[in-house]
């Protein structure tokens, strides 16, 4: 096994007695205190996560939104001044390669950012693509650091240490700024369903940003959050990952993100598998489900509908703001409505659950 | 992290309390803390026959399910029901309220298998790289 990577930041994560864990080929925190808590946290005041182990690829040239066209199946075209864009890259069969987050940066320039443990996969995909384009495809999370600021009060903590005004900036939205006197990337998006921040930004810097951070919010109760909170706290936003709710052998269309799927934008890598998939209907529909009886629904564990096998789990967990045991699974389509009852394999034996719309949690919008 | 003395332990990480044939067992304060949050228990049934060994149940923190083994052998002639609505009982109080069951040991000869405080100490302390 290759060493493990780490980011700027693993001294501090040691330093704060974070568990450390192996993620996607990085050396990552899971947790500090406790994932319970760090997750309470981000859904009540805020937590700050080093995701610094993403990957930011940049594409740059004449070709660059032909290109990026043809790579995503969101509408590339969309992704115009302040505007970011999400977008599964699919392979010609409508498998995922990965998803991603697209910042446009000027004329002829974008920002792909995706996911740790694909790096080296996409970035080899994005070239193979691009062999015909006027572009450089370069990748530059080595240098790139990234903070995500997440939860209720991230706008406060952030705003006074900011040389921008953010409350303008809308949901999907960036904007170049400093932040503690670093000049940002500042993007007001995030993973856990919950208002925020990431910031990117030159990789060197990262220590001080990390701890000025922290500084400036631990009056409200900031704290650090790991990867741990950081899955928990997505999966009640029924927000997809990639190795569960998307992979090569699953669909964009079947997990329920249609709607970044453009089929009207034009040619583009996958087109034509969704487009059949589209007017012939879908195999299988990603549900929701929240645990009737006692147990956990793991990845993996099979799922019954009227006794016969329908399908797997692809994310499951305690969920802490529910206080329930919820999951995401993978199922023949149209067989299990919300408010149907379910059974899932856990360790062998059926456990009841019941089908719930998604997301599991929304934030309330005040 | 606490190793109290009178108690027996297994090298995963299960704690034994002998009162005369009676084990009570439970999992260790470095295995709880090991674990992380813990959000579910499941227990065998009272009358159940477990040898040495048996997986008994299962734990899980939010990020994994672990199973707890039977350090000995014996009848199950008791549950933490308590445990089952109260799983955090495990992270808070891992040699008190966190207890899971209780057996009538069939061959009480078997505790002399388990290791005594310090040994389990220096087992934890080479399983963390110290």
């Amino acid at each position: 096994m290759p060493e493990l990577k780490k980011t700027p930041l693993y001294t501090e994560h040691v330093a704060a007695g974070a568990k450390m864990v192996e993620f996607g080929g990085w050396l990552m925190p899971v947790q500090y205190g406790g994932i319970i808590e760090e997750h309470r946290r981000v859904r009540t005041v805020a937590g700050l996560f080093d995701v610094s182990h993403m990957g930011e690829i940049s594409v740059k040239g004449p070709d660059a939104l032909p290109l990026v066209q043809k790579l995503i199946a969101n509408d590339a075209a969309r992704a115009t001044g302040d505007r970011i864009l999400y977008s599964p890259m699919c392979y010609p069969e409508g498998g995922v390669v990965d998803d991603l987050l697209v910042y446009p940066r000027g004329e002829g320039e974008y920002l792909l950012v995706v996911n740790a443990a694909n790096i080296e996969k996409d970035l080899a995909w994005i070239q193979e693509n691009a062999s015909d384009y006027r572009v450089e495809v370069k990748d530059i999370s080595p240098v790139t650091a990234q903070l995500a600021l997440q939860g209720p009060r991230a706008l406060a903590i952030l705003q006074p240490l900011a040389g921008v005004d953010l409350a303008p900036l809308g949901y999907y939205r960036w904007t170049r700024g400093q932040v503690l006197g670093v000049d940002c990337l500042i993007s007001r998006t995030g993973y856990t369903g919950e208002d925020g921040f990431e910031l990117y930004f030159e990789a060197g810097q990262a220590p001080a940003m990390w701890r000025g951070i922290l500084a400036a919010g631990q009056g409200v109760g900031l704290v650090p959050a790991g990867l741990g909170a950081r899955d928990t706290l997505r999966l009640e936003a029924a927000l997809p990952l990639y190795g569960h709710e998307l992979s090569p052998t699953i669909s964009p269309l079947e997990v329920g993100l249609g709607r970044f799927v453009k089929l009207e934008k034009g040619e583009f890598n996958g087109r034509a598998a969704l487009a059949a998939q589209k007017e012939g209907g879908i195999n299988r529909q990603l549900i929701g489900l929240a645990m009737v009886d006692r147990g956990i629904a793991r990845p993996g564990y099979p799922v019954l509908v009227a006794g016969r096998e329908s399908g797997y789990v692809t994310s499951g967990s305690y969920a802490p703001t529910l206080g329930k045991n919820i999951a995401l699974a993978l199922v023949a389509a149209g067989t299990a409505g919300a408010g149907a009852e379910v059974e899932v394999s856990i360790r062998g034996r059926g456990h009841r659950a019941v089908v719930v719309e998604l997301p599991f949690y929304r934030r309330s919008r005040d | 992290m606490d190793f109290p003395a009178n108690l027996h332990y297994s090298k995963d990480h299960e704690w034994v309390e002998v009162e005369g044939n009676r084990a009570r067992i439970g999992i260790t304060d470095y295995a709880q803390e090991a674990l992380g949050d813990i959000v579910f228990v499941e227990l065998p049934q009272v009358g159940d026959e477990l040898a040495a060994g048996d997986s008994f149940g299962v734990v899980e923190s939010v990020k994994s399910a672990s199973d707890i083994y039977a350090p000995v052998g014996g009848k199950v002639v008791a549950i933490n029901e308590a445990l089952l609505d109260a799983p955090q009982d495990i992270n808070a109080d891992p040699y008190g309220k966190g207890w899971m069951i209780e057996l009538e040991m069939s061959d009480p000869g078997e505790v002399e298998d388990l290791m005594d405080a310090s040994a389990y100490q220096q087992m934890v302390k080479e399983e963390k790289g110290e």
